[in-house]
């Protein structure tokens, strides 16, 4: 009886042809994170040099002028984005208790589980139109940090939603039903034991919408459009960082072009702390 | 016993009226707000929509046919945009599908330690996490100068193509779609690695359990087997790539004008919509919203089939 060789013959077509597979697809894994790295790195390099305290503290220069700051940005982000997370975060929160702990599938919550998804798919200049439609145009605000805000929490409420739904869902059942069997009420089921479960992950879920919203240009360049001063109060044009680096990395001049990197580095910063930390939270689970 | 003792009977206090209304209005008050993400969609359309009756009124259907766009004269037409989005957005996915399958399948399929596997997926899912603003800087003072070149030698070379015609103005097609193809590779990357995780061991077992070696199974089961959610993810990718604003705005130069070469300056819709809203008035106001309502269809109709696909392919498995 002779032995079958199952050994894989190294010269085998079929051998040659998923290695050099393996390498191809090998291959587009990289050519898709080197782009990650070339983007922090270029930032990290060009932003660095400008980093001093100056540029928390000082409004940009003028025209052609050195040195200044983006510390009107920073506080014209910090305000635009709080406006925006006090309006998603009770609508999304809310909406997702809807979803998870009343409705119990039915029509209604697919309808409006449809209409998130539809809602998270706009694209974020069309949320810019929506709030310039009804807040900038119509005189209700003009250009102003209120309309900035509104805009931003449209393209928050998705994500708010999504992440809340989820979280809640991954409560387990039981300790809905202890709740309930020593009498309370569902609405207090809901927010004293079920939300208070799921906090971390609806913070998380949170917190990774602010990040979002605080990197979003698009929706900010006609409503809560630019400001070169401190910010003046809610219904007057206020900077962001973000609308910053959109004006400042065309212009000509050398000192404003370091601030639009200055100002990259801090957004990209605030990005990946927000991820890795979110990442490392949600790891564990309270239950 | 002189006490009274402990009545059985004796009936559980009823739920007062304050409490039954509480807990019939909490459950109406979230209902609401459920119902409100629903009117803010609406109210998105409508409201879009109305602002751009004007220029409906004015320039009927004709506007997607129509490529002047003259705030001077007030005459708009948005042929270029339509067409600039398109060309834009389908080029990023030609660039990016190949490049999103192939990392998909190197991060669903056992090439690498698990741990490893998980510290790259983070990394593909970073890039989609980078401000596209910061992307659209990036692809100023990097993409641009690094593609010049290339467009110098396309054009030098191969000229006669229509799509290489001009030599390069520096900021134009070719460069915005390549940063757009880098923005959407972690959605195809994700959705393409999700759905091939997703399938039963058993299909995998039983091919290589017949003789198949790894990638004749990746090709003749997994991938088909995976076919639907793949295409959903690249349907989710498209619909993303068209109303992608910053990056695209700041690489593509705004040129409102038709041109075969890729390597001339364009525009699309959300740029332009970018750069003229905040200076507009009267007509041209009217003119964006129309656009806009153009955008806001044509990936309403990309993301509603990407629901679809995906979907079905949930209930397959």
């Amino acid at each position: 009886m002779t032995a079958v060789n199952l050994q894989k013959k190294k010269s085998n077509l079929r051998t040659i042809f998923g290695y050099s597979m393996t390498a191809v697809s090998g291959a587009c894994l990289l050519a898709t994170i080197i782009p990650l790295f070339a983007v922090l790195i270029f930032v990290a390099i060009q932003g660095f040099r400008s980093i001093n305290l100056n540029l928390f503290l000082k409004l940009p220069p003028a025209p052609g002028l050195a040195g200044g700051g983006v510390g009107n940005a920073i506080i014209g982000t910090f305000i635009v984005v709080a406006i925006a997370t006090v309006i998603a975060v009770p609508i999304g929160v809310l909406s997702a208790v809807y979803l998870s702990e009343f409705s119990g599938d039915n029509q209604v919550a697919r309808a409006v589980r449809f209409a998130t998804n539809l809602l998270s798919g706009i694209p974020s200049i069309i949320a810019g139109v929506f709030a310039y439609g009804a807040l900038v145009s119509s005189g209700l605000f003009g250009f102003s940090a209120i309309a900035g805000g509104v805009a931003l929490a449209v393209l928050m409420l998705p994500t708010i939603i999504r992440t809340t739904d989820e979280a809640l869902q991954i409560v387990p059942q039981d300790i809905r039903w202890a709740a309930l069997g020593v009498g309370a009420y569902k609405y207090q089921t809901v927010l004293f034991v079920v939300l208070p479960a799921a906090l971390s992950s609806i913070i998380t879920g949170v917190t990774l919408a602010i990040a979002r919203a605080a990197g979003e240009t698009a929706p900010l360049i006609f409503t809560a459009l630019y400001s070169n001063f401190w910010p003046r109060g809610l219904k007057e044009p206020i900077a962001t960082l973000a609308v910053l680096v959109y004006n400042f990395a065309s212009v000509p001049y050398k000192s404003q072009q370091e601030l639009a990197w200055a100002a990259s580095l801090l957004l990209v910063f605030l990005v990946l702390i927000t991820n890795i930390t979110a990442r490392f939270f949600t790891r564990k689970k309270a239950y | 016993m002189t006490t009274a003792p402990y009545s059985r009977t004796k009936p559980l206090a009823s739920r007062s009226d304050i409490e039954k209304n509480l807990e019939k209005g909490f459950k109406y008050l979230t209902l609401a707000f459920a119902v409100s993400i629903g009117l803010i969609l609406l109210a998105i359309a409508v409201l879009i929509f109305l602002q751009s009756v004007p220029a409906i009124k004015a320039f009927g259907l004709g506007f997607i046919a129509n490529n002047t766009w003259n705030p001077v004269t007030s005459q708009y037409g948005a042929l270029a945009v339509i067409v600039g989005t398109l060309i834009n957005s389908g080029l990023a996915l030609l660039l990016a599908i190949p490049l999103g399958i192939g990392t998909a399948l190197f991060l669903s399929e056992d090439f690498i330690p698990t741990k490893i596997r998980t510290v790259l997926t983070f990394m593909v899912e970073l890039l989609a996490a980078i401000p596209s603003v910061v992307y659209g800087l990036w692809g100023i003072f990097v993409i641009i100068p690094l593609i010049k070149p290339v467009g110098m030698w396309l054009n030098e070379y191969f000229g006669w193509i229509p799509l290489f015609s001009t030599p390069p103005a520096g900021p134009g097609m070719l460069p915005a779609s390549i940063v757009l193809a880098i923005m959407i590779l972690p959605i195809i990357t994700a959705i393409a690695r999700d759905s091939l995780a997703s399938l039963p061991p058993e299909l995998r077992q039983a091919s290589l359990g017949l003789g198949a070696t790894r990638w004749e199974t990746i090709f003749r089961v997994l991938i088909p087997a995976a076919f639907s959610g793949i295409v959903g993810g690249i349907m989710l990718a498209l619909g993303r790539a068209m109303g992608e604003t910053m990056a695209v705005t700041m690489i593509i130069g705004n040129s409102n004008r038709l041109s075969w070469s890729l390597l001339n300056p364009a525009n699309t819709i959300a740029s332009l919509l970018a750069n003229q809203f905040a200076e507009a008035s009267g007509m041209q106001v009217s003119a964006l919203m129309y656009a806009g309502f153009v955008l806001i269809i044509l990936t309403f109709v990309v993301n509603i089939l990407a629901e679809l696909i995906v979907n079905k392919v949930k209930a397959k498995y």
